[in-house]
C-alpha cells in the first residue's frame, strides 16, 4: 500500500477498487461436484453471490462486495442466480443454506454476518491472506 | 406456536446452556436477527459456531424462515461486550 501515490490520501481508487471477476465456467458438462470444486479452486478468493460485482442482486451480496473491494481483494464471483444446479449443489457441498458464501483457499469462511464480524474485528485481512 | 418461540425452543433443545435473543428485522416475521450465547462455542471458529445454529434451523429454512442474521458468542464474550446486563 505504501507504494501508492502518497498525496492521494483518500483516493477513491483505494477505497473501492473493484477486484471481482465474474467467473466463466469452462466445463459445464462435468459432474456437479467437480464443477463446484473447479469454481472454488478457480482463485484464492471466491464469492458465490446473487448477481455480479457490478450489479449485485441482494443487499447481503452487495455488502460483501463492498467489503472485499474496500480491502482491495482480488476475487472471482459466481452468480448463483444463473445456475440452479450450482445454487442447490453448493448448499449441500458446503452444508450452508444461504448466499453469499465466501471461500478462501478452498475453505468456506462464511456468509455476510461472519464477514461483517471479521471485518469489524479487523481479522478479515488475515483470513483473506491466509 | 409462533416462529420466534419455536426457534428459541429448537436451539435450546440442542444447546442447553443457550441464551437466545430474537429480533424481527423487517417486521414481517420471517427475517430474524438471532443472538445466541453459549459456552458450547468455546474454542470453535465463527464458521463452526454459525454452522451449529444453521444446522438447527435448516428445516425451518425450507418452511417459513427466509433470512437470519446470526451473532454467536460465549458467555465470556457477551460479558466483555456488556450484553448480559446484571
Amino acid at each position: 500500500m505504501s507504494d501508492k501515490n502518497p498525496f492521494e490520501i483518500l483516493g477513491t481508487d483505494k477505497i473501492s477498487t473493484p477486484g471481482g471477476t465474474p467467473l466463466q465456467e469452462t466445463n459445464t458438462s462435468a459432474d456437479l461436484t467437480e464443477r463446484i470444486t473447479n469454481i472454488i479452486g478457480s482463485a484464492n478468493i471466491v464469492l458465490f453471490m446473487k448477481g455480479s460485482p457490478e450489479v449485485p442482486q441482494c443487499g447481503f451480496s452487495a455488502n460483501v462486495i463492498s467489503i472485499l473491494n474496500n480491502m482491495q481483494a482480488t476475487y472471482n464471483t459466481f452468480d448463483i442466480l444463473s445456475d440452479m444446479d450450482i445454487r442447490e449443489g453448493v448448499k449441500q457441498f458446503a452444508n450452508w443454506p444461504t448466499y453469499p458464501q465466501l471461500w478462501v483457499k478452498g475453505k468456506l469462511v462464511g456468509g455476510n454476518d461472519i464477514i461483517m464480524e471479521l471485518f469489524e474485528t479487523k481479522e478479515l485481512q488475515e483470513v483473506l491472506d491466509s | 406456536m409462533n416462529l420466534f418461540t419455536e426457534i428459541e425452543e429448537l436451539i435450546i433443545n440442542q444447546i442447553d446452556d443457550a441464551k437466545v435473543t430474537i429480533h424481527d428485522l423487517t417486521g414481517t416475521g420471517d427475517h430474524l436477527g438471532l443472538t445466541v450465547i453459549s459456552d458450547r462455542f468455546d474454542g470453535k471458529g465463527l464458521l463452526d459456531q454459525h454452522q451449529m445454529i444453521m444446522d438447527i434451523l435448516k428445516e425451518k429454512f425450507k418452511e417459513n424462515l427466509h433470512a437470519v442474521q446470526i451473532k454467536t458468542m460465549t458467555y465470556q464474550k457477551a460479558k466483555d461486550r456488556n450484553l448480559l446486563g446484571e
